[in-house]
């Protein structure tokens, strides 16, 4: 079979093999866990940046009353595009930048189970991020709110493009990020270190496994009803179509379905990164690693039991209303312990205020606020009151951004010295922390008195009669802060990136294996397989004296010394091309099915050359 | 580093004082719309739960920020080579305490929850009549079948009095809300949902559609109007009054229009005229004597009601009536001014 491959090399030499490319197209080819991160990591915040745009021109819009500095339609599109935006193309990668780059540092292992997978997932959601952006262009952007409620989305009420990028894209990236999880499941189940067992796994991994499985079960129900949504709008179905006998509410069972543990595929990779964070500049382990583990298993598996508390003014009845109002509240134990177990952590520790570890405290802060608010929503009767009104925003930006933004700040501080080995602007960090800590709370605090005094969520404009100027005004003022404090985090990071001061193998005094390699990692990770022998392992390494001397390792893959003869899977450029296909192929799907055709058979070309590739190419096998 | 904490440390009383006083003006009774202005008891008992939640809240609030506000300041790092601290890995029996607790605090709030969820759905058996309201895009029908009344965006009810209220949908979904009297339910395509509202004062409450329903969700609004039980009685009868061929001649020409050329009739009903029976638009019978119009978003007046004719979609981006009556929809067939003047006369005359 390897034969066979290497004469479609020779055949066609364009299809030759990059066996070492450099510049773009190393790139383009590489299926190294760490370059596909990095790749992750500066896409996904590009598209941060963006929905953030697409955020400032909401609060511009609604600055004060009666304003109209974009139309209703374009007001519709951008709290769509926000929305999915934050969600699916920033958090979600965001989080996928950070599995990437760092599992297998931290279970001591060379590379993801399937790297070529790992360079499909990022192309694929690279195609899927460009199929929901070019929407703009195209005669308009989505326009019925992140979670598009049917029957809006119908072709009756809704005959443009923007509901099929929306279904095609979010098909791509559910695609991109089922074969991440599978991955990472795959990954943290077989490529542990010796002796790195379930009960030593740092806990950003063990959050990471979590919510990789987690995405596994719940992408599949979006999947459904997106192809549901797809056949009514394109074949005349009628899942959705009320005069046919179909059910609208099933659409938003099905969506919350996946829309409530996708909560917590956004807010669980966080935790992990804070989990790490609060030990390290705390010097003490993580209070409880057993309980923090079990909590955050508890509330993956509690996420399936809350769906319908979205849905509290639907008209379940107050039975239904009872019982997921109660199971909802249930949830909030599991979370609440987790707090009280940061907070213990860092109790009596010997704290350090570096940029992460100000972001970890400020998570544990906004987390707080966001947890209380969403108990608030689990009282069914009052909810009916802030159901659909600003005291959602409030609440879901206080444990989006407040939470799940606030860890990954705190993540790309922490990683940065590891992932481009060199430190970032302290002083610009903190000075960036405090705008938009302060910032993001003019910006969602006022949100819950703008609410609470009947402010519907997803009105282009109001009144100037309705006393909601104020907190409107305040909530903008905030979002504009936030806006500057990105810029600063931008400047620091690209400044940093190209001269920043070189960061040594381990600045923070940290705990786990990643930093036990140089910074940044060589390509092979470790030169030897490291023996876990404690969590924290590094940790207890260093102090135990152990760390200058050469770690407890087995040789697998190879002999020490540089990391000669180590043997990595080669580059290959079959993952980029099945995801230009499935690209082609789904543009094809909103506008030509003949396209469609011609996508699906680049795909499966690719699929198959792809199969047939081996991970070495033989003459480069030398002495296995 | 030591400049930061104190910097920290004040910008934190900052901001708690912020949230204080932000807090107590949350009382605040000047939004038409507030929620913590209840008055009625459906809004009441939500209210009641969210003070005992707010409550529980706050309690956590404070015990979780004065902990992480003692813990960042007393065991802050006071020099790089401090030694390690005591490397504690958890305590059982305190981990045990903070399941236990929040649990307990839980279980105190749901009970009120529950029974409130139970008391939202179920109209009184005393209820004094049933209203059918039906969503459209963007506006709201209000039936009355025990009163044969039918009207739009403005819905009476009599004073101290429960009214049950069913919900319809005849698109896509919208959501029922008077933030003052009760808490929003869904109008649902093919469903029927059951609330109820009571007022206890007279008065006009503020109502607006809270689920996103398209281009002018924003724009979807209406008012319920409370009477006293005599005031509410001379309503229906009026209502009920059908109209008849205007006298005036500038409205006896808009009244030809409506039923001729203009095809108003098309879309709108109005009581007394047999030509005028289209459902599409709101019931037009007796516009005259609302408060609003275009689904409470802005005064019925002379020059509104003229600004509206001239160009619907400029109040409504999207309106079905700018979209599909001919006068909009084919600039050939448009309204001159005196056609306009006509009409205005004419719809000024149904009161
Ligand atoms: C295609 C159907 C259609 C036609 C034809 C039509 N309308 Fe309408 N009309 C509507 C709809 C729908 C509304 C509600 C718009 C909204 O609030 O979103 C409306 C609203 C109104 C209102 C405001 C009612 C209120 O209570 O706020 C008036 C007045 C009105 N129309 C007058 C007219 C006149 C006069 C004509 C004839 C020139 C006309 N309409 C033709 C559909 C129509
Ligand atoms: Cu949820
Ligand atoms: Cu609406």
């Amino acid at each position: 079979m390897a034969t066979e491959s290497l004469d479609i090399h020779i055949k066609f030499p364009l299809l030759k093999r990059p066996l070492h490319p450099t510049g773009i197209w190393g790139w383009m080819t590489t299926i190294d866990h760490k370059r596909i991160g990095i790749l992750y990591g500066v896409t996904a915040f590009i598209m941060f940046l963006t929905g953030g745009v697409e955020a400032l021109l909401i609060r511009t819009q609604l600055i004060g009353p009666d304003k109209d500095y974009v139309s209703a339609e374009v007001f519709n599109q951008l709290f769509t595009m926000h929305g999915t935006t934050m969600i699916f193309l920033a958090i979600m990668p965001l989080s996928a930048a950070f599995f990437n780059f760092l599992i297998p540092l931290q279970i001591g292992a060379r590379d993801v189970a399937f790297p070529r997978l790992n360079a499909f997932s990022y192309w694929t959601f690279l195609a899927g991020a460009i199929i929901l952006n070019l929407s703009w262009f195209l005669g308009g952007a989505p326009n019925t709110g992140w979670f598009s409620y049917a029957p809006l989305t119908s072709s009756v009420f809704n005959p443009g493009n923007g509901p099929d990028f929306w279904i095609i894209g979010l098909q791509v990236l559910g695609i991109a990020s089922l074969a991440a999880s599978f991955n990472f499941i795959v990954t943290i189940i077989n490529m542990r270190a010796p002796g790195m067992t379930w009960t030593r796994l740092p806990l950003f991994t063990w959050m990471t496994f979590i919510t990789a499985i987690l995405l596994v079960l719940a992408f599949p129900v979006i999947t459904v009803a997106l192809i549901e949504l797809m056949f009514d709008r394109a074949f005349g179905m009628n899942f959705f179509n009320v005069a046919a006998g179909g059910t609208p509410v099933l659409w938003q069972h099905l969506f919350w379905v996946f829309g409530h543990p996708e909560v917590y595929i956004l807010i669980l990779p966080a935790m992990g990164i804070v989990s790490e964070v609060l030990p390290t500049f705390s010097r003490k382990p993580l209070f409880g690693y057993s309980t923090v583990v079990l909590a955050g298993a508890i509330i993956g598996f509690m996420g399936w039991m809350v769906w319908s508390h979205h849905m509290f003014t639907v008209g379940l009845g107050p039975i239904a209303n009872s019982v997921f109002a109660l199971t909802t509240m249930a949830i909030a134990i599991p979370t609440g312990i987790k707090i009280f177990n940061w907070i213990a952590t860092i109790w009596k520790g010997s704290i350090s205020f570096k940029t992460p570890m100000l972001y970890a405290i400020g998570f544990i802060a906004l987390f707080t606020i966001g947890g209380i608010s969403g108990v608030m929503h689990s009282m069914a009767s009052s909810d009916a009151q802030q159901q659909d009104t600003y005291f959602i925003i409030a609440h879901i930006h206080y444990v989006l951004f407040g939470g799940a933004m606030m860890g990954i700040f705190a993540g790309m501080y922490y990683w940065f010295p590891k992932i481009t080995g060199r430190m970032y602007d302290e002083k610009m960090g903190q000075l960036q922390f405090w705008l938009m800590f302060v910032g993001q709370n003019l910006a969602f605090f006022p949100m819950h008195f703008s609410g609470l005094w009947g402010m519907p969520r997803r009105i282009y404009t109001y009144g100037p009669d309705m006393g909601w100027t104020l907190m409107n005004t305040l909530s903008t003022a905030g979002a504009y802060l936030v806006g500057i404090a990105a810029l600063i985090f931008v400047v620091n990071m690209v400044k940093s990136w190209r001269k920043g001061e070189l960061a040594s193998q381990d600045p923070w005094d940290a705990r786990t294996l990643e930093w036990s390699i140089p910074s940044p990692p060589p390509e092979y990770n470790f030169e030897e397989i490291p023996i876990v022998q404690d969590r924290d392992d590094w940790w207890e390494r260093k102090r135990s004296g152990k760390a200058k001397t050469a770690p407890a390792a087995v040789p697998v893959g190879g002999g020490s010394g540089g990391g000669h003869g180590i043997h990595l899977p080669q580059p290959s450029f079959w993952p980029m091309v099945v995801s230009i296909g499935l690209f082609i192929g789904a543009m094809g799907l909103i506008y030509n099915i003949a396209v469609a055709a011609i996508g699906g058979a680049i795909a499966l070309i690719a699929i198959y050359a792809w199969s047939f590739e081996p991970v070495n190419e033989p003459d480069e096998e030398s002495g296995h | 580093m030591l400049n930061m904490i104190r910097g920290s440390r004040r910008q934190i009383y900052l901001l708690l004082t912020v949230l204080l006083v932000t807090l107590l003006s949350a009382c605040s009774k000047e939004s038409p719309q507030s929620t913590f202005d209840a008055l009625g008891p459906v809004s009441q008992s939500q209210l009641t739960i969210l003070w005992v939640i707010l409550g529980a809240g706050a309690f956590v609030f404070v015990l979780v920020f004065a902990l992480l506000i003692f813990a960042t300041i007393r065991y802050r790092r006071k020099s790089d080579d401090e030694a390690d601290p005591p490397q504690i890995h958890g305590n059982n029996k305190l981990e045990i305490a903070w399941t236990i607790a929040p649990a307990i605090i839980l279980i105190i709030v749901a009970v009120p929850t529950v029974r409130g969820i139970f008391f939202d759905a179920n109209p009184p058996d005393d209820a004094a009549f049933t209203v059918e309201a039906t969503g459209h895009q963007w506006w709201f029908e209000f039936e009355y079948p025990e009163q044969g009344i039918v009207t739009a965006n403005e819905l009476h009810i009599p004073v101290n009095q429960a009214v049950a209220v069913n919900l319809y949908s005849v698109d896509v979904i919208h959501s029922f809300w008077v933030p003052k009297l009760a808490g929003k339910l869904d109008m649902v395509p093919g469903n029927e949902n059951h609330m109820w509202l009571e007022a206890d004062e007279p008065g006009v409450y503020f109502g607006q559609c809270a689920e996103f329903c398209g281009e002018s969700h924003a724009k979807m609004r209406f008012r319920v109007v409370v009477h006293t039980q005599a005031d509410f009685d001379a309503w229906v009868i009026a209502q009920k009054q059908l109209a008849a061929i205007p006298t005036d001649p500038l409205a006896k020409e808009g009244y030809d229009l409506f039923i001729g050329q203009a095809q108003c009739w098309a879309c709108h009903t109005i009581d007394g005229f047999q030509r005028a029976r289209g459902s599409v638009g709101p019931n037009l019978s007796h516009v005259a004597s609302r408060m609003q119009l275009g689904a409470g978003i802005m005064d019925n007046t002379q020059e509104n009601l003229r600004a509206w004719l001239e160009d619907p979609n400029s109040f409504k981006p999207g309106n079905v009536m700018s979209r599909d009556a001919v006068v909009y929809a084919d600039p050939s067939k448009g309204l001159s001014e005196p056609q306009i003047s006509a009409l205005v006369a004419f719809l000024r005359s149904l009161d």
